[in-house]
This record gives structure tokens, sequence and C-alpha cells, in this order.
């Protein structure tokens, strides 16, 4: 396929592009840009990092696991174009020497791409924009003191000066819900690339090869988020950050799960309805939406149904979904907000969950009316706490209803040993989990992340 | 003078513009051809079938090689020749190379690496400490022991005694920059190698006998890894000897690079341990007697097993006068990745073992731990410097101060630095704090923990402390340096080179720093042991001297002054009351045909050691350090987290206090991440399962502490170093030892009973520690 896209301020046309190759793969083997690097190939150390703009503004990315075609259209700036043409630094290029941010070197341009991205879009939660760049050398601090200390100089011009172009029509590129709906029920084996935060995998790890991908990043009307009276409706291709800006002011505990959800340059591209339709039995968000009674909504053709989301996942890589169909939206009810999400995991930040557990509990006159508790990591798929939601249900809200529904986790569940956790651990935090829902509604601190030095 | 001064490091911006080079950064010849191992599934076996051809005839594939087709030597161990680049026969672990594949790209290689299937006989492996000590697989004919005095006698006889086993895991290095090697075959069959390694002259003595020619047909060079850490002190060899082969064979460049799994799955860790010990102590916490038993994995080959595994004996003692200690080591073979080097080389491994000593014997008396620490520290030197010797009960206490392996500590800092660190973080009373929060939290728990840092420089293999150095004066006053050691990240270069700025008196910038390279200077040692500041900054004052001293002599005769009078500074040459720039004077040099090229040489003096018997002198000097850290964990879930750090450091006098900056707070954080989250997992049969940053966790941004001060303590190296330096790569690293002994004091919170705690101290194992500590077993 042939591709136009922006780099560095220069317009590239690819006139053959394989639809399978990485962005990174390109800019090293074809440009001979090398200075973007593969730290693991997987999206997990940022050091490939490189900012995406395009008329929603701009993103940092990682190149490893981003298709060609994905760019289509946008401007891509690599650690080559962070600084000026005239070859001043970035401002954030100059702390990083100042504040001696870079040792070995390797991680570097990825966590320059990061902080420019960061500089431009305005952000200073570095931990947070950060927490995709892995360094073993400096031990961050440097790094975060460079990073304040470029905060408040002005974007330099030619960073502003990026704009996307217009791209041409492309076949597999369609650029709305009804060309996809068309296109898929036409080529139903396709493979269909949101965020390609899994998908890109498939390539770089496990080498397979993808006859015929169709890429949705066109498709504008399905990044959405709307919150009206009634519902929330997520479209599925609103990416993480747009989820966990949405979550904020509604459900503050599920925005607190996604800061900690994968890297701000995975949720800048990875999709909900990638984390749903993918199946996965640790995906964060479906038990989270699960407690939320959330439906799913699919679409094959012009034909459209709805399931609750808990029914979509029927056993480990298996869902309800048929051939050619595909996730056009997630919606749930507006609720007073009694959700909280624990998310647990090796390492707090970048790390995916050895049990994730979200409680929506309601309490009316001192009593238990609904419990919709969900996990994640748990069982082979996103599965709901039924016979401990049983056991709340219509009971006083008190210490010893809890204790007493405890006992039920051994009913709903029989989690498996990994390397991220052994069965017996996963299956008692669970447990505990319940006592720490029970504590935080109640107005205790619950986590060391908010113990202060 | 450069020296002293906090410049940034010298590829700074090279390294914030992308233009620095790595291995696979070099742009490659048209032609160059790519490699990638085919690996063993399995653990233990032998090989009785290959079935190549589904290889060979993949897309892109040039040649497929099995350890038939190699032509000299099958063999890329740094020690005794038991590592073959191809399994030959038999294969020990899941994951060592058994075919190499070459092709026309990365991807095909990878892709066809795939195809290749072997047949295997599968033995029983051993997977486990337990396996390989039942089956008395070991290297060595039997445990080393060390000892001092009577410590089983001592212990007996001692009013109080604890004793405890813990469990210490290895660590991934986790180099941001995967291994990467390429190689040129040359006009003569010679080979010019890019290797990503801390040892270019090994890499060129395991090319030099693959490819069946003298060192002196093979050149390696090396500008910088982008991360070294140990895990490239010998696992590049593989790399660069495949490269070399398969150029050989094709007469193409070839280029090798792991992608991020297999560069987990094949190369070595840090060795893990358990380590078992008891103790005696009387009332006062004045330790009487200490055994320990060392239990290395060492994995399936050698390697450098046998000094890792001594060096951790050699830092059992820490930072503590133990009148009475016995090490015993069993460096076990098991069919795992063959572990290796590893920031500190065991010594972070011995170290920990004598601070969970403290941490369990303060528990025990009830006694403040920082407290007990200090009243067993080895004396302070008698003139000068820092605080008075800790009273001692007798006599017999006052006149010894000797280590386990009879080496006297002559430069012992610790008193004063933690008496100021102490003071500083205010530990006693954030203690006090801490115990009053706790009391109110039901679930969350605050620990507070001090440790020190006493560890020995030099190589234990006392040859390897030597270093050279080539240096040239052109004759417009620049100056071209080369030295043995390489660049990881550490600032090597930029300490060196302030090092020749300041013997010129010259402008930091007159200085090139060039790429390692074997041809320029041969026969060098691995960059390792902290020791290549110290090493290659005096082998670069002596070829700076040579030359300064010849053009002394010259310009002296030139002037008729002594050559005494004339002196190096501020960019001039000044004779007695004539000055000149250096550049006038490297041109009148010339012009005097000076000879302005110089090489240096360096040894480190008064280092002997007999690791059998276990006596000597094995370190030049010791290096210090100590830290308090505070966490915070959740008994729910054993979430836990670092809140404060405090640092006081010693560097001696430093060469750059920015880069030793740097040196601590990362090895701290590194240091910190080895015993907390970074927890390597293989399964039943074997495997690794946490073989990439998905599954593996290195410290990510969020996890250094919210509050970090790190400070370099006021003093000078006592021994004749470079410019009175110390040497700083691996010594913070153990400075992390104050996060896991913090958490132990944070479980310790809830209950009685010890909490025991087993390394890493992941959320898991926390949860675990507070359940036994609750219900007090």
């Amino acid at each position: 396929m042939a591709l136009a896209f922006r780099l560095n301020g220069e317009d590239v046309l690819i006139e053959h592009a394989d639809p399978s190759s990485t962005l990174l793969d390109w800019l090293r083997d074809a440009k001979g840009f090398t200075g973007t690097k593969e730290g693991c190939n997987e999206g997990d150390c940022g050091a490939c990092t490189v900012m995406v703009t395009d008329s929603r503004g701009s993103k940092a990315l990682n190149a490893c696991i981003l298709f060609l075609p994905q760019l289509n259209g946008k401007s891509v700036r690599t650690v080559e174009g962070a600084a000026g043409p005239d070859g001043s630094l970035h401002p954030a290029q100059q702390a990083m020497v100042d504040h001696h941010g870079s040792q070995c070197g390797f991680c570097t341009p990825g966590f320059i791409m990061s902080m420019v991205t960061a500089h431009t879009n305005g952000a200073t939660d570095y931990d947070d924009q950060l927490a995709g760049n892995l360094c073993r050398c400096t031990g961050y601090a440097p790094i975060i003191r460079a990073a304040e200390a470029a905060r408040d100089a002005p974007v330099p011009d030619w960073i502003i000066r990026d704009r996307p172009v217009d791209p041409g029509p492309q076949p597999l590129m369609p650029q709305s819900a009804d060309e996809l709906a068309a296109l898929y029920a036409k080529h139903p084996d396709a493979t269909l690339i949101a965020g390609a935060t899994d998908v890109g995998l498939w390539v770089t790890k496990q080498l397979r090869h993808l006859p015929q991908m169709i890429f949705l990043d066109g498709c504008v009307d399905l990044k959405d988020i709307e919150v009206i009276d009634s519902t929330v409706r997520i479209d599925a291709m609103a990416d993480m950050n747009a989820l966990r800006t949405a979550m904020a002011p509604l459900h503050p505990s599920f925005a607190e799960m996604l800061r900690r959800f994968a890297s701000q340059q995975v949720r800048a591209a990875a999709t909900v309805g990638g984390n749903i339709a993918n199946g996965s039995p640790i995906g964060d968000t479906p038990p989270a939406l699960i407690a939320l009674d959330a439906t799913l909504h699919l679409r094959k053709g012009d034909n459209r149904r709805e399931l609750p989301l808990k029914d979509f996942f029927l056993d480990y890589g298996k869902q309800d979904r048929g051939s050619g169909e595909f996730v056009e939206a997630v919606s749930f009810p507006r609720q007073p907000d009694t959700l909280k999400v624990y998310k647990l995991s090796k390492r707090f930040d970048q790390d995916i969950s050895a049990v994730l557990g979200a409680f929506n509990v309601t309490v009316e006159n001192g009593r238990i009316t609904t419990a919709r508790i969900a996990f994640g990591g748990m069982a082979a798929i996103p599965k709901r706490a039924a016979n401990v939601e049983a056991a709340l249900t219509g009971q006083p809200w008190s210490e010893a209803t809890i204790q007493a529904a405890a006992a039920a986790f051994d009913q709903d569940f029989t989690p498996m040993s990994d390397m991220r956790a052994s069965a017996e651990y996963r299956l008692e935090t669970a447990r505990n989990m319940l006592s720490r829902y029970f504590a935080e509604m109640n107005g205790a601190a619950v986590s060391v992340l908010e113990v202060k030095p | 003078m450069s020296v002293s001064k906090p410049l940034p490091h010298d590829a700074a911006e090279l390294h914030v513009t992308g233009a620095a080079r790595y291995v696979d950064d070099i742009p490659s010849p048209s032609g160059t051809l790519h490699l990638a191992f085919g690996l063993s599934p399995i653990a233990r076996g032998h090989i009785t079938g290959m079935h190549l051809h589904d290889a060979q005839h993949s897309p892109g594939v040039v040649a497929v090689l099995t350890a038939r087709g190699l032509p000299f030597s099958n063999d890329v161990s740094p020690s005794i020749h038991d590592e073959p680049l191809l399994a030959a026969g038999t294969v020990n672990y899941v994951g060592q190379p058994v075919f190499l594949v070459v092709a026309d790209s990365h991807r095909n290689a990878r892709i066809a690496a795939r195809k290749g299937k072997v047949d295997y006989a599968e033995e029983p492996a051993l997977l486990t400490l337990d396996a390989a000590l039942a089956a008395d697989s070991r290297f060595e004919e039997g445990p080393r022991i060390y000892q001092k005095g009577d410590a089983a006698a001592a212990i007996d006889a001692a009013a109080r005694t604890v004793e405890g086993s813990f469990e210490l895991g290895g660590q991934e290095h986790f180099y941001l920059e995967g291994q990467a090697a390429m190689a040129w075959p040359q006009e003569d069959g010679g080979m010019h190698v890019f290797s990503s390694t801390q040892h270019p002259t090994e890499i060129q003595h395991k090319v030099a006998d693959a490819i069946g020619l003298p060192m002196h047909a093979v050149r390696v060079e090396t500008r910088r890894m982008g991360g070294g850490f140990g895990g490239k002190e010998s696992q590049g060899n593989a790399l660069a000897v495949a490269c070399a082969v398969a150029a050989r064979l094709t007469g193409k460049p070839c280029k090798m690079r792991y992608d991020r799994d297999d560069d987990m799955v094949i190369t070595g860790k840090r060795h893990a341990f358990r380590i078992s010990y008891r103790a005696g102590f009387d009332e006062d916490g004045q330790l009487q007697g200490v055994e320990f038993l060392h239990l290395a994995d060492c994995g399936w080959a050698q390697d450098l097993s046998l000094p890792v595994a001594d060096r951790a004996m050699l830092h059992a003692d820490n930072a503590y006068l133990i009148p009475n200690i016995r090490i015993e080591s069993h460096r076990l073979r098991t069919n795992l990745q063959s572990a290796t080097a590893y920031r500190g080389f065991g010594g972070p491994q011995g170290m920990v073992g004598i601070e969970r000593v403290m941490d369990h014997i303060a528990h025990d008396l009830g006694m403040d731990p920082a407290e007990l620490r200090q009243r067993n520290y080895y004396a302070a030197p008698a003139e000068g410097g820092s605080a008075p010797p800790a009273p001692r009960s007798t006599s017999e206490k006052m006149k010894d101060n000797t280590t386990p392996y009879g080496m006297e500590v002559t430069d012992f800092e610790l008193h004063g630095m933690t008496a100021d660190l102490l003071r500083s973080s205010d530990y006693a009373g954030r203690k006090a704090s801490i115990a009053e929060w706790n009391k109110g939290q039901p679930h969350l728990k605050r620990g507070i923990a001090f440790s020190p840092v006493k560890f020995g420089i030099s190589f234990t293999l006392t040859h390897l402390n030597q270093a050279g150095a080539l240096v040239h004066v052109y004759q417009d006053g620049s100056v071209h340096l080369n030295h043995g050691g390489t660049e990881m990240g550490q600032g090597l270069f930029q300490k060196v080179a302030q090092v020749a700025a300041s013997r010129f008196g010259i402008p930091l910038e007159k200085v090139k720093i060039t790429a390692t390279d074997t041809a320029k200077v041969p026969n060098t040692s691995a960059t390792a042991a902290s020791s290549g500041s110290d090493l290659n900054g005096m082998a670069v004052k002596a070829a700076c001297d040579t030359l300064r001293d010849r053009m002394a002599e010259h310009l002296a005769q030139q002037h008729q002054a002594r050559t005494g009078d004339v002196v190096f500074e501020n960019g001039m040459v000044r004779i007695g009351q004539d000055e000149m720039t250096f550049d006038q004077a490297a041109a009148l040099c010339y012009q005097g045909r000076v000879s302005l090229s110089a090489t240096g040489f360096y040894k480190t003096p008064k280092v002997e050691w007999d690791r059998i018997k276990g006596q000597g002198r094995p370190f030049y000097y010791f290096a210090y350090g100590t830290a308090v850290t505070e966490v915070a964990v959740d008994a729910l879930t054993g979430e836990n987290r670092i809140l404060r750090c405090d640092i006081l450091h010693d560097a001696g006098a430093s060469l750059n206090p920015a880069l030793d900056l740097g040196q601590i707070e990362g090895g701290y954080v590194q240091g910190a991440g080895w015993l907390t989250t970074e927890e390597l997992v293989w399964d039943d049969a074997g495997r690794l399962r946490t073989h990439a940053p998905s599954t593996y966790k290195i410290p990510a941004c969020s996890d250094r502490p919210d509050v970090f001060n790190v400070n370099l303590w006021d003093g000078q190296n006592r021994e004749d170093s470079i410019y009175r330096s110390k040497a700083v790569g691996e010594p913070p690293f153990m400075l992390g030892i104050s996060a896991w002994l913090a958490l132990s004091d944070a479980v310790s919170a809830f209950g009685k009973a010890y909490p025991a705690l087993n390394a890493p101290a992941t959320a898991e194992e926390v949860w675990r520690a507070i359940r036994r500590v609750r219900d007090g077993v």
C-alpha cells in the first residue's frame, strides 16, 4: 500500500509499504535513522518512543509495535528531529545534558521523545508520563530533575509546526464505522488493527505473517466517549488515555487504575475495544466495566446486537463474537460512584495485573442492595464473583457481613500459579480486597501509594 | 584543573540527540548478513538428531551451522573451556544455542531459527540448589572454607544465638542495549570486530581461537555499550565468535544481536544464593562468632562463578569485626543459564548475609539495629580522619582489626559517615514518629533501616590489576587518548579524559576520547570490579607524564632552563619567565623531533591473595557507603514502596562528583530493585518464565524514593589512587540492602516474630512474611 506522512517536518511518501512493517524497523533499516532504539520490541521499555501528531494532538508512541499504515496522514517526530533545524537543542535535551540524565544513553532517545511530548502537551505528571520508559543506569532522579527544569521553557517553533498531512483514501483503511462494517463483512478473516499494542507482538515476537490487515485508526466516529444523563457510551476506538480522562470525574478509582494501566505510550495507542475483544483474562478494563454493569455493542455489516459484557467472555481465548463481527462500543448506566478498582502487580506502574478486583456495592439504609464484583487474573476469563455477590446482597453493611462473604471466594475462583503470583496469593488477596473495599468505603487509608514520606 | 569538576558525560549531547552510535547503529556494508541461534527447548539431554532442512530453506537463509561445521575451537567460555558456542552432543539448559542461522536479515534469521528441529534424549535436569546438592553437582572438588578463630565454639559459648536460612534470588542485568556484535572479514583472513563488550581483549582471544589465527589477526573495537553491569563481561563472546565464524565462512560482514527474549533466555544472570547462618553474641549485641553456609547457583557452566562465590565470602563480614567466623561456600552446578558477573560480583550476596544476621540479632535483642551495627564496626584508623574507634570489651579486640581473610582494615570510614548520616536523615526522630504512626494503622505500616557498605576494590585474580594507555599529542596541541577501559555509561571516558587534561594543564576539549581498541592498547582486563578509573586513570596519567617530561626536557633545553621549571597550566606552558600556549609547545617539540606518542602502564601495588587458603590482601582499599531507607507496606496485599532514602557515600576525592552521584543514585535503585520487584521465575521444566520486561520488573520511574538525598563523603583515599579518588561503580549497589531491611522493619510491626524475609521481597513475599509474623512462626 502507498502511505504518506511527515517525518521530522518533511513529507514522506512510501509507494509500496509492507503493512506489517513496524515504524522502528523502517526508521532504522530503510531510513538509517538509528537514534530510535530497539530495547525490547514489545512496547515495554520505551527506548523506541517517538512523537506522533494528528488533528487530535500529540502522543508518545512505541515505534516497535506501530505498523507503518497507522501513521498515514500523521506527523512523526523522532529523536533526530527533537533538536531544531539549526541544531539547537530542545529544552528537554539541554536539561538532560545539564542534569546528567543520561549515562549509557541507550534509553535516552526514548526518554527525550516522551519528555518532548509531555512538554508539548504541557503535561507535568512526569512519573506517569515516563512510566513507560525504563532506565537501568540513573535511578531516574536526574531525569525527573531534567524534566522539571525544562517545564517552563516555551515549545520550540519546529515542534509547533508539526501538522498532519492529508492522506488520500486507502484500501483496508476505512474512514468510518460504516466503511469498516462493510469491509470487515467482506474480509472476515482479516486482522483488525486498532492500537496494535497486542497484535504488534504477534509480528515482533511470534514472527507471524498477517496476510490481511484492516487499519481502524481512520474511523474517527469510533473514537468518542459520550456521557449523557443516563448512560456512558465508550466507542471501541477510544484510547486508554481518553478513557482515563473521561472516568476521572465519574469513577475516580477506575481512572486511578487506568493511570497504572500499561504506560503512557501504550495507553495512547491501546483502545477500549481492543482490550475487550482481545478476550485476555488479564485485560484490566473488563472487570471494571463488568462491575459497572456494562453492555457490549457488537456489529456485523448493518446488524447490531447488544449483550451484557460479562457474557461476552465464554472461555479462555473464546468470546461471543461472530465472524466479521466487531466491537462498536461499550456502555454502562450513569450511577452514583461506589466503584473501587484494585490492581495488584509486582510493580506499580506498567505491569500486567496478577489480580485485578473491581467492586461496586450499593448500600441503602444500612443494607446491601446490589453487589457487582468482578476480577481479572483469577480465572480463564474476566469473571464475576457471583457467590460473593450473593453472600453480600441483602445483608447489613458490616464487618461481619464482609467476613462471612469472604468464604464465598473459594466457590467463585480457582486461580492458577504463574510467574506473576501463586494461586494461594491470588485467592487470599482477592479476599482481602473485599476487606480493603469495606475499609476504603468507610474512609480508611488503604494504599501504600497514599503514604507520603 | 579538569579533575574534580562535575562535568557532564562526554557523550551526553550525542545521547540526547540520538547521534551516539551503538554496535547495531554502525552503518553496515551492503551484503551484511545477520545471525540467530536455534535454542535448546529442554534443560538437559543428548542430541540424537538434527533436522535443519526447513531452516536451511527458509527465505533469505545463507547457511545453517552446527557444532560439527565449526572450523576450529568451539568454545566461548571465559574460564575452563566448558561452554561451547554450539552444543556438541549434549544440552544443559533451556536456551542453549544449538545451531546458528546465517541469513540476509535479522528477521529472516529469527524466523529460520524457529524452523530447525532437533531430537533429544532427555535426562533429568537439576533445577534447584537442593537437587544439585543431592547430586553433588558442583564446580571445584568441594566447598571452599574461609575462617578466622573458632566460630562454632564461640557461638556455643555465647550468651545468645540466632540462626536462620533464606533465599536470595538472582538478577537479570537488563542492560537496555541487548548483546550485539559485528565482524568484518579482512583481506588477509583477519577479522575486525565491533562488540558491545566490557572485555575487548577476551573477545579478541576467543575470536582468534575460533578462526584459528593468532590474536594479532583480530582487532576488537568498542566505542560504548548501552549498559553492561557485568552482563557484558563474558556474555558477548558467543555473538562475536558466531559473527567471526560466519564471516570467515561467507566472506561477508556478519552481524548478530539478540532479541530481548533471546537475550534473557540465553545469557547468564546474577547468582542466586541460599544463605544459612548461625550467630552468637552477648547481651550488648557484641558479635562473638558467625557461621555462614553459602549455596551458590552457578548454572550449567563455570564462567566466572568461582571468583564470584569467593567475593561473596570476602564480603560476609561487611563492616563488622567478627572475632570468630567460618564461611563455607558451595558452587553448585544446575541446568539453568550459567550465572555470571553482575555489579558487585558476589559481594552483594555476601553482604546481604551478614546484614540479615545483624537485623535478626537486633530483633532478638530489641536493640536499635543502627546502634548494633555501629557497636560491631571495625576500628577507625588511629591517625586523623573520622570518629574514634568504638570501645571494645577486651584488649585482644583492641589489637585485632583484621577481616576473616587476614587483611588489616586501615581505612575504615564508617564511624564518621554513620554518625553524619543518622543525624542528617533524622534517623532517630523518624524512627520514633514511624512507631507512633504505625500504632494507628491496622493494614499499613512503615519501616526504616540503616545499612553500611564496605566493599573491597581490586580484582581478586591479582594479575588482572593492570592497565595500559596510549596517548598522542599532535603538532597542533590536540591530544588523542586511548586506554583499555570500556564505556558502558559510567562516565569512565570522561573521568580519564579529565585526568589527561589535568596532567597537560589543558582544557578538556583538547582531549579526544576514542573507542577502546585492541590494536591500540593490548592485553587489557575487563572493565569490571569497579576498577575502570583506578586502573586506566593511572595508566593514562603515566603516559601523559611521560610525554610531559619529554616536552619539558626539550623546552627547558631550548630556554636554558631546568626541566623542573617547566609548568603546564591553564592551556599554557611556562618555562621560567617565558610562556607559550600548549599548542605552540607541541609544535616546537614536533619540530625538535620529540616523540609525542607514549604508552602508559599501571599495576596496582600491595595486593596479594591466596584464594584457596583464603588469606592475604585481595584488595588495595575499601570503598564505603551508608544509607537510610524508609518504606511502607500493606498487609492485605503485601504491596510496598520506598518513601525516602538518604545516602552518604565515599568516593574518595571524587574525579567527577556529578558522574559519581549518578553511579550512586542508579546503583541504589538497581540494588533495591534486585531485592524487591525483580523476580526470576523458572517453571518445572527449567524454562525461564520471566524473559521480557513484561514479566521481569526492573524499577520504573515512580519506584525511586519520593525523597532521595544523596551526598558524597568529604574525604580522600588513604591509598595512593588516581588523585586520591575511589572506585564507585559497584559499591553503591549494595546501599539498596537498606530498602530490604526497611521492609523487614515494617513487617515486624505486625507481630512479635522475626519477619525472616526472603529476597526478592515482592509484594507476595512481603504478604507471606506479614502472615508469618502475625502467626508468630
